[in-house]
C-alpha cells in the first residue's frame, strides 16, 4: 500500500530520487562551467582522453584549471602537486562537515572514503540544503543518486564540448568562466543554515583576496581559518533564528 | 602540445602525471575530511565552526574567480565583474532566491560590459 510514510522507501529509490535531480539549474550551470574547462584543456594542447581523466579522477574544476595552467608553465611534478594541494584544501572542512550529515551509525567508513569523491562545490551545497531535511537513511543514497549521476555526466560533457565546439569565441568563453562564480556565490547563500554560514560567506569574500595579496600561498587557508572563526564567533552573537 | 607541457609530463607519462600531480593532492582533503569527521555531530558548536571554516574558504575561492580570473575573463575590467556578481546576487536576494534569475542578471552584465566597454 503506497503511503506517505518515507520509512520502508529501498535505497534504490533514494538514489533514483537524487539523481532525478540532474535536470536542474545547479546540474546545468555546471556544464555551463566545464563546457568551458573542457576548451581551456583543449586550447592547452591536452587531449581528449586527458581531459576526461582529469575530470573524472580529480572531480573539482579549480583543481582541474590549477592543473592545466600551471603544467602549461612547465613546472615540476611536486609543485604542481603543491599548487594543486593549495587549492583543494578547501575539501577538508567540506567533507569533515557532509560526513556527520550523509552516515548513519552503519555506515562503513570505507563507503564514506569513497563517495567523498563526489564531493564538489555544487554537490556539497546540495547536499548542505537538502539533506538534514530527510529520513538519515535516505540521505546517502539520495546524494549518491545526485552526486555520481552528476560527475559522469560532466565527464560526457566535457567529452562532448572537447569534441563538438573548436575554438569557442572569447566572450562566450568569459560569460562561460564568470558561471562557476556566480553560481557558487548564490549556492553558498541558499545553504546556509546559521547565521554563522552567511557571516563566513562575507568574511570569506573579503578576505580571500586580501591574503592573495598579504600571503598567496596560503590565502585561501587563512580566508578559511580566519573568517571562518571569526564567523563562528558573531554567529554565537545572533539570537534570532535565520530566516 | 606545448614544450612546457612535455617538460612536466616527461617523468611519468600525461595519465599517470595526473593522478599523482591531480588527483591525489585533491584526494588527499576529501579523505582527511572524513577521518577527522570522526564522531562529529550535525548539531554541536565544532560542526557550526567547521562549516563556517568551509564556507569562508569556498567566498575565498569565489572572490579569486572574480577578482584574479584566468583566461578570457581577465580581459574584462575588474569593476565590470564585481558589477556583474553584486547585480547578479541582488537579483537572486531580492527576488525571493531565484537563482536562474540570478544567473541572467549576473551574465547579462558581462555581455554588455564585453560588448560596450572592450
Amino acid at each position: 500500500m503506497e503511503t506517505s510514510d518515507t520509512a520502508n522507501v529501498p535505497a534504490r529509490a533514494w538514489f533514483l530520487r537524487g539523481a532525478s535531480h540532474l535536470f536542474s539549474l545547479p546540474a546545468f550551470v555546471l556544464i555551463g562551467a566545464q563546457i568551458g574547462f573542457a576548451a581551456l584543456a583543449r586550447e592547452a594542447g591536452f587531449s581528449l582522453g586527458q581531459a576526461l581523466l582529469l575530470t573524472l579522477a580529480v572531480w573539482a574544476l579549480p583543481s582541474q584549471v590549477v592543473f592545466v595552467g600551471i603544467v602549461g608553465s612547465g613546472a615540476s611534478l611536486p609543485a604542481v602537486m603543491l599548487a594543486v594541494g593549495l587549492s583543494a584544501v578547501r575539501f577538508m572542512p567540506m567533507v569533515m562537515s557532509w560526513t556527520p550529515v550523509v552516515r548513519t551509525p552503519q555506515t562503513p567508513r570505507w563507503l564514506l572514503l569513497f563517495m567523498s569523491w563526489f564531493v564538489a562545490v555544487t554537490a556539497w551545497v546540495f547536499a548542505m540544503a537538502h539533506l538534514p531535511d530527510m529520513p538519515r537513511k535516505a540521505r546517502l543514497p539520495f546524494f549518491a543518486g545526485f552526486a555520481i549521476c552528476l560527475t559522469v555526466m560532466n565527464a560526457a560533457v566535457v567529452g562532448l564540448a572537447y569534441l563538438v565546439i573548436g575554438a569557442v569565441p572569447p566572450m562566450i568563453a568569459a560569460m562561460l568562466v564568470f558561471l562557476t562564480p556566480i553560481y557558487f556565490l548564490m549556492a553558498l547563500w541558499g545553504a546556509a543554515r546559521a547565521h554563522a554560514d552567511r557571516f563566513a560567506l562575507g568574511l570569506g569574500l573579503v578576505l580571500g583576496p586580501v591574503f592573495t595579496i598579504l600571503a598567496p600561498q596560503i590565502d585561501l587557508l587563512a580566508a578559511g581559518l580566519i573568517g571562518g572563526t571569526l564567523a563562528y564567533g558573531l554567529g554565537r552573537l545572533v539570537r534570532k533564528p535565520l530566516r | 602540445m606545448s614544450a612546457e607541457t612535455m617538460r612536466t609530463f616527461a617523468e611519468l607519462g600525461p595519465y599517470l602525471t595526473i593522478l599523482v600531480g591531480a588527483a591525489l593532492p585533491t584526494h588527499i582533503w576529501r579523505w582527511l575530511g572524513v577521518l577527522f569527521a570522526g564522531k562529529l555531530d550535525e548539531q554541536s558548536e565544532l560542526f557550526t565552526w567547521v562549516k563556517a571554516v568551509a564556507t569562508a574558504l569556498v567566498a575565498g575561492v569565489i572572490a579569486k574567480l572574480i577578482l584574479f580570473p584566468t583566461g578570457p575573463l581577465a580581459t574584462l575590467d575588474v569593476t565590470i565583474r564585481a558589477l556583474a556578481a553584486a547585480a547578479g546576487f541582488g537579483a537572486y536576494v531580492a527576488s525571493g532566491r531565484r537563482l536562474a534569475l540570478g544567473v541572467l542578471v549576473g551574465e547579462l552584465v558581462i555581455l554588455g560590459g564585453w560588448l560596450m566597454l572592450r
